[in-house]
């Protein structure tokens, strides 16, 4: 049984254009002990997803799921105080901007033993000394003088410091990182991202990876699923991922790297993202989409295994190639 | 374009631009000094592209505050096509309409209440004497250079995505025919495809233009593929300078070193083979004595904690690093 298990995870925001579906039926189970890592581009619902896990989605999201269980317990029917004493304690979140994510109101010290306090209690001396070892834990010089620290005084990677210190306060078995780096210099990234490898080598977490960033995924995620408009349209182990794309929208993306391409013009991927009323009845990559059909056109394509990968693709690709697919003749204009 | 005066040499050329701000420190404490640029110099040639890469607080910003004009600097000299803004303020007024500048967040750039015919047609408004009808033809002449729809002129920003609106934001620096754009991180608030469609909607225009191309990015990937001149820049000095082979193919500033395995490439192979670099940047306030670096340098030695490096010709690029020098760097 995996430690976290996700079916058909559908999360409907209420707009005044109608609902927006901003997760279509995710499917994910993240093992114990495992890195994974979710890639996609803005509004492709990879923090709406795990927001819905976490349970801080606001009360008027609609959530549904065939099943939505972290280490056995079923997550849509637990009762508030039991969910309560999950979040924060046995699965943990981190935030991109750790500058807004602490409360400016309150001393590092506090907001870090305010967690310990809630879930596991103790003396306050006890607590305190939790903290200080926390800080050390996460890198942060001088740990007793920086408890009684604002988050004004830090900078921005010693706030990322500080927030994985509170994720990990709890020794949770899984922590969600939500673009954990993307406000932060190359260099602090690097010390950030190795930092989280370590914590996740040494305690045995599962890790999942929020990001938009190829390069960060490649360098720390063992699988990875790629999102597009709120759907996983691959699931893959990382290094395979990157050598032999199976989805069309993966390739394109791989593709467009600057790092990949060798002239002068990138290869691009035409068009933008379907927005909430103009989605198209088929394949949600149809119209971006090189290989597109008549058929991609019309039936939506389920995600279904490709070799050693799951692709939602009527002609998945293999070494570049699609397969099953009608050629050129037949592809729509 | 008419060939102005010096037109020969680089139409961009920066001599020991310093820059230092005060800053307070409250009632009774005198100011602090910030000195955020401490001579930087380079020159940027008409078609060209040159990178400004390093983190927070090197003093990118500032470089493009100074190029743009918005600020003067404290002291050294700028040169734009062979004149300096300092002359007075008829030269100043004449540069800056040769020196435009597209911003990061192409969602804080543009004027909410502003139509994007009316967001490109003011540049004109207020710098050339054309009718209405000549500006809306300037107008939906740009827009279909940079791949906007002409019916997109009536529309506010808001109604487009961030990709447009960068497109938007790039029309309107091109409005008076610049010679010089400073790209302050054009496309690091933009999805990875979009990001891929401006940048060669950049690379078309320069073509078609001759456009100088100052681009400020900590975006390493895109800044191999699009510059060719890199300038790294650490705590507002220069520490290396050099062509984009040179510079990515052979580092030779542990900085630049650094930097280069710091940032992630989309290859699951080359995993953990990291320069692993301790410390953040030090407050540009209170600079380490020597060179900048050497607090956070796996080579630094008691020369350089005491003597600054200058910036010299070494290995084909300019360096400023006394491993480098005495050959202890490799």
């Amino acid at each position: 049984m995996a430690l976290l298990e996700i079916r058909g995870l559908t999360v409907e925001f209420r707009t005044t254009l109608g609902p927006l579906r901003a997760v279509d039926g995710l499917d994910l189970d993240v093992e114990k002990g495992e890195i994974v890592g979710i890639v996609g581009e803005s509004g492709s619902g990879k923090s709406v997803a795990m927001l819905a896990v976490m349970g801080l989605l606001p009360r008027t999201t609609t959530i549904t799921a065939e099943r939505l269980a972290f280490d056995g317990a079923d997550l849509l029917s637990l009762s508030t105080r039991r969910r309560r004493a999950l979040t924060g304690k046995a699965m943990a979140m981190i935030f991109q901007e750790p500058m807004t994510s602490l409360n400016p109101c309150f001393t590092v010290g506090f907001q870090i033993v305010e967690g310990l306090r809630q879930h596991e209690g103790g003396s306050r001396r006890a607590l305190r000394a939790r903290a200080v070892e926390l800080l050390e834990k996460v890198g942060i010089p001088a740990p007793e003088e920086r408890l009684g620290a604002f988050p004004h005084q830090l900078s921005g990677g010693m706030s990322q410091r500080v927030m994985i210190a509170m994720a990990i306060a709890c020794n949770p078995q899984l922590l969600i990182a939500d673009e954990p780096t993307t406000a932060l210099d190359v260099t602090i990234q690097a010390q950030i991202l190795d930092l989280l490898v370590e914590l996740q080598r040494e305690r045995g977490m599962a890790l999942v990876l929020i990001t938009h960033d190829m390069g960060v995924v490649a360098e720390t995620a063992h699988r990875v699923s790629v999102q597009y408009a709120g759907q996983q349209v691959e699931l893959r182990e990382v290094k395979a991922l990157f050598a032999d794309p199976r989805h069309p929208y993966t390739a394109a993306l791989l593709e467009a790297l600057p790092e990949r391409s060798s002239g002068r013009l990138l290869p691009t991927i035409k068009g933008v993202v379907p927005g909430l009323r103009d989605r198209p009845p088929g394949c949600l990559f149809e119209p971006r989409c090189r290989l597109a059909t008549a058929h991609c056109r019309a039936v939506p394509p389920p995600l279904a295994p490709a070799g050693d990968a799951l692709a939602r693709c009527h002609y998945p690709l293999f070494e570049g190639l699609p397969q099953n697919h009608p050629g050129t003749a037949e592809r729509a204009s | 374009m008419s060939a102005a005066p010096g037109a020969a040499g680089p139409v961009l050329r920066a001599e020991s631009l310093v820059r230092s701000y005060k800053i307070s420190r409250g009632m009774l404490r005198p100011p602090a000094e910030l000195q955020a640029l401490r001579g930087v110099s380079f020159g940027l040639d008409t078609g060209h592209t040159l990178a400004v890469v390093g983190e927070s607080g090197c003093g990118k910003s500032t470089l493009a505050r100074l190029v743009t004009m918005i600020e003067p600097p404290t002291s050294g000299r700028l040169l734009i096509d062979g004149h300096d803004p300092a002359e007075g303020p008829a030269t100043r007024r004449r540069l800056r309409e040769a020196v435009q500048i597209v911003f990061q967040d192409p969602y804080g750039s543009l004027n909410p209440r502003q139509k994007v015919a009316s967001i490109l047609g003011e540049p004109l408004l207020i710098n050339r004497r054309m009718s209405a009808a000549e500006r809306r033809e300037a107008v939906a002449a740009m827009m279909a250079q940079v791949g906007l729809r002409p019916e997109q002129a009536q529309r506010y920003p808001h109604m487009f995505s961030g990709g447009q609106r960068q497109r938007v934001a790039v029309a309107r620096a091109l409005m008076l025919n610049p010679r010089i754009v400073v790209l302050d991180e054009p496309v690091s608030a933009l999805d990875l495809s979009i990001q891929a469609q401006i940048l060669n909607l950049l690379v078309e225009l320069q073509d078609r233009y001759r456009l100088a191309y100052l681009f400020i990015s900590h975006n390493l990937s895109v800044v191999r593929h699009f510059a060719e001149a890199v300038l790294v820049m650490y705590l507002g000095r220069v520490v290396e300078h050099g062509g984009r082979e040179a510079v990515f193919a052979s580092p030779q500033h542990p900085y630049t070193r650094a930097l280069l395995s710091a940032s992630p490439t989309a290859d699951p192979a080359r995993r953990g083979r990291r320069i692993k670099l301790v410390g953040e940047l030090p407050s540009p306030l209170h600079p380490p004595p020597g060179c900048p670096f050497n607090p956070r340098c796996p080579l630094a030695n008691e020369r350089c904690r005491i003597e600054t490096p200058p910036l010299q010709q070494l290995n084909g690029r300019l360096v400023a690093c006394h491993a480098v020098e005495e050959g202890r760097a490799d």
